[in-house]
């Protein structure tokens, strides 16, 4: 193939402001002095709890079950006892039902060894369990639980296992240090996956600004297993589960419709990681890698951090934050949620902790729209931003349904370049949500 | 640490340099030479009549706008191009006029920037048009001394202008209509020839214009659809009668074309949202004009041929909605 695409139509440029962590090797933060552990880490039902007040904990030990098919447990990451069950700041904003740990001092912080089996020779029902079991989920910010991938969709044929190594929202280096220093991990994962989906071809995305994980890849692919290496255009949203499968295969997933549809099952590749870290090791999801970075903060590194470690702890670990600190985000400053409170707690789906400082965060002058139509030109799925946005500000939310609100992303790419100024995005989730919300009466 | 107020804001964090203020400023800067342009082939008389449109553009936004409007900058690009679509012969108040009745009733009307539907210059330029025809079809010759004024601009208003003692001259587009005498092409490149006064040195106007779409201010496929659908159209007339129909390149060079297509046709406000529907309005624009040109009473048909297409942009943008992602083109939305 001559002219194999290498990215989606529209999308925006962000600076990618990588140079802050992405040749900075991932470094482990050591035990902080109290561990929280939201019940809600995943998308699908909370976690049910295990464990009562005082009760003693090992690290590894399961705190709570999973509620049903599409949850996750979740497992203590330290050793120490549970002195408090109740609610906590979550990192979505909103307040949790969480268990709180008292990290055990002076403690070796050893789990029990072989909580997750061996994978081999297991069929992939098994390894299906076993990664529900082990707490995995999609590490790329939406904390999908990853078994659930493992498992297409009843009467369809899923040929192709796409793995997500954008990392196309700006300051964030997790996947691309997890794929230059473990790059043998990766391709354990993509194998236990192929087995586990029957998948025999694989692509793993890369925009091209991380040419040494390309090469990291590349150079350590297994020759029996039919994987490649895909350069990506650098541009936002490349990682984005739509836009990479019509990168890398040509189709649009039709809305509504999940990817297994057009024969693809995308995985993050940290996510990939965790797979195979898991069964390598034994131990459940109790840690994750974590870009702490912005120029908001004073020593940027990329962390191994215990799952529950609260931000504060985190960020006074990278030295603090600078004088001028205005705004802290979780995730990438695209799509990421400011955070109010420095007591929430690293979860599992907490890609990056990005710092940002009044010059990026300052206000700016709203004009009215002036038409110029580079948000049609930005909306990676095509949507007229320009027209949802004046029926948004006109409350109009009905015809904003019609017009397709309900495909909108939340990407950001319509605010980020509108030249007004109007916050479309932030109108779009406002929509949704309120559409939601009435769809939930009527029900 | 938590001693710092941290601030609550919606994604996205980031946000790309360009701001509406910076666009229109962008445009006006564009103007500068052409503005030096016109004023070297009409002497101070540019600058009175283009200052006079924009004082009474931007006189108007500040009474009747939104405080704080004149800082967008929008409607000193209205003043100017109204000022560079005039004659420089015109008495300086026809200007000012012209620059508030665009501002008032062709945009504040409608509710400001962003609402309005005609482009605010050529409202101003087709009032002027309605009102003092004689006035406006009063080209000076473009020959003479440097300083001389090129007509009565200070005459004082609804009294009737001294009989102007400058030599007038017909404009390219008359000669060839009335006269059947073509122009020399270099001449009009370079902007030698009679007109209003951003109708000179269409190379020079091509560059500015240039710029703007390389910075991404102005929609390049508005006039490269116009200038592609005249060039064609005005061959193909002159291909059948060519001593009735003059040829491709006097057409993209006569008259306010170069001007138009590169300064008020890509008005985003006016123009259509969607990359489908620019094409559609250039193209409409360039029918428009040859045909205004070849068979309307009047020698010139930019200013109506782009005014006409202004209100049929509603309409282009929702014909030319987008097809979702994942969505069929049958079940595009209403």
């Amino acid at each position: 193939m001559f002219l194999r695409r290498s990215t989606f139509r529209h999308g925006v440029h962000p600076p990618d402001t990588k140079h802050l962590t992405e040749g900075v090797p991932i470094r482990r933060m050591p035990f902080p002095a109290e561990i929280v552990l939201p019940l809600r880490q995943h998308a699908g039902k909370p976690a049910r709890l295990l464990v009562e007040k005082g009760d003693h904990v090992e690290r590894g030990d399961k705190i709570a079950e999973a509620d049903g098919f599409i949850s996750v447990p979740i497992h203590a990451s330290a050793a120490g006892e549970v002195t408090d069950i109740g609610l906590w700041p979550h990192p979505d904003g909103s307040v949790a039902m969480a268990v709180r740990i008292a990290v055990e001092a002076y403690s070796p912080q050893i789990p029990r060894p072989r909580i997750v089996p061996r994978w081999e020779g297991l069929s992939p029902q098994e390894v299906v369990a076993a990664v529900q079991q082990a707490g995995v989920v999609g590490l790329g910010g939406a904390a999908f639980p990853t078994h659930v991938k493992l498992l297409p969709p009843d009467g369809v044929n899923v040929d192709l296992l796409l793995v997500n190594g954008a990392e196309c929202e700006p300051y964030l280096t997790t996947d691309h240090r997890v794929m230059v220093e473990y790059p043998e991990r990766v391709h354990f994962g993509i194998r236990v996956m192929m087995h586990t989906l029957g998948v025999d071809r694989v692509v793993i995305g890369v925009e091209k600004n991380k040419p040494d994980a390309i090469a990291a890849l590349d150079a350590t692919k297994p020759s029996d297993l039919d994987v490649s290496v895909l350069p990506l255009t650098v541009k936002y949203p490349q990682g984005a589960e739509k836009m990479l499968i019509q990168t890398v295969t040509g189709e649009e997933v039709p809305s509504g419709k999940l990817p297994a549809h057009v024969g693809t099952v995308v995985q993050n590749v940290g996510s990939i990681a965790a797979i195979a870290e898991v069964f390598e090791t034994g131990y459940p999801l109790i840690e994750r890698v974590v870009s702490v970075t912005g120029p908001a903060v004073r020593n940027p590194a990329n962390l191994i951090v215990p799952v529950g470690t609260k931000l504060r702890d985190v960020l006074e670990f990278c030295g603090g934050l600078t004088e001028d600190a205005a705004e802290i985000v979780l995730g990438g400053p695209m799509m990421g949620a400011c955070q109010p409170d420095l007591d929430a707690p690293v979860i599992k789906g907490t890609t990056g902790i990005v710092g940002l400082t009044h010059a990026e965060t300052k206000p700016r002058e709203a004009y009215p729209c002036i038409k110029c139509g580079r948000c049609l030109e930005a909306c990676p799925v095509y949507l007229n931003p320009q027209q949802l946005g004046a029926l948004a500000q006109a409350g109009r939310y009905e015809e904003m349904e019609q017009r397709r609100l309900m495909d909108c992303m939340l990407c950001g790419c319509c605010s980020y370049v509108c030249p007004s100024n109007i916050p479309l995005s932030q109108l779009f989730a406002l929509g949704k949500a309120g559409l939601r919300r009435q769809k939930e009466h009527a029900a | 640490m938590s001693e710092i107020r941290l601030e609550l804001t919606a994604p996205p964090h980031l946000k790309a340099p360009d701001t509406t203020r910076r666009i229109m400023w962008s445009v006006v800067g564009s103007l500068v030479p052409v503005i030096a342009a016109a004023t070297y082939f009409s002497g101070p008389s540019a600058l009175l009549v283009i200052g006079a449109a924009t004082a009474g553009a931007v006189l108007t936004e500040r009474l009747v706008g939104r405080s704080g409007s004149l800082g967008d900058g929008s409607a000193a690009i209205t003043g100017l191009l109204l000022g560079l679509i005039l004659p420089a012969g015109i008495p300086m108040w026809m200007a000012f006029l012209g620059g508030a009745f665009g501002i008032g009733f062709g945009k504040l009307l409608f509710g400001g920037l962003g609402q309005n539907v005609f482009n605010p210059a050529l409202i101003g330029r087709a009032f002027l048009q309605a009102a003092f025809p004689t006035a406006l079809t009063t080209w000076p010759a473009t020959d003479g001394a440097w300083a001389a004024l090129r007509g009565d601009n200070f005459a004082l208003p609804l009294l009737s202008p001294n009989a102007p003692d400058v030599v007038t001259a017909a404009t390219p587009l008359g000669l060839w209509k009335f006269e059947s005498i073509p122009t020399e092409i270099g001449n009009l490149m370079l902007g030698s020839t009679g007109g209003s006064l951003g109708e000179t040195a269409g190379l020079l106007i091509l560059v500015c214009g240039g710029y703007l779409a390389l910075k991404n201010y102005l929609n390049w496929r508005i006039p490269v659809s116009i200038f592609a659908t005249v060039a064609a159209f005005a061959a193909l007339l002159h291909e059948l009668d060519a001593a009735r129909y003059p040829d491709a390149p006097f057409m993209l060079f006569s008259g306010g074309l170069i001007l138009g297509a590169m300064y008020m046709a890509t008005d985003m406000v006016t123009s259509p949202v969607t990359n489908t529907g620019a094409w559609i309005f250039g193209v409409g624009i360039g029918v428009l004009v040859v045909l205004i040109r070849s068979w309307g009473g009047l020698p010139e048909g930019v200013m109506y041929a782009i005014l006409l297409m202004n209100a049929l942009v509603p309409f282009i943008n929702r014909a030319t909605q987008p097809r979702v992602f994942g969505h069929g083109r049958d079940e595009a939305p209403a």
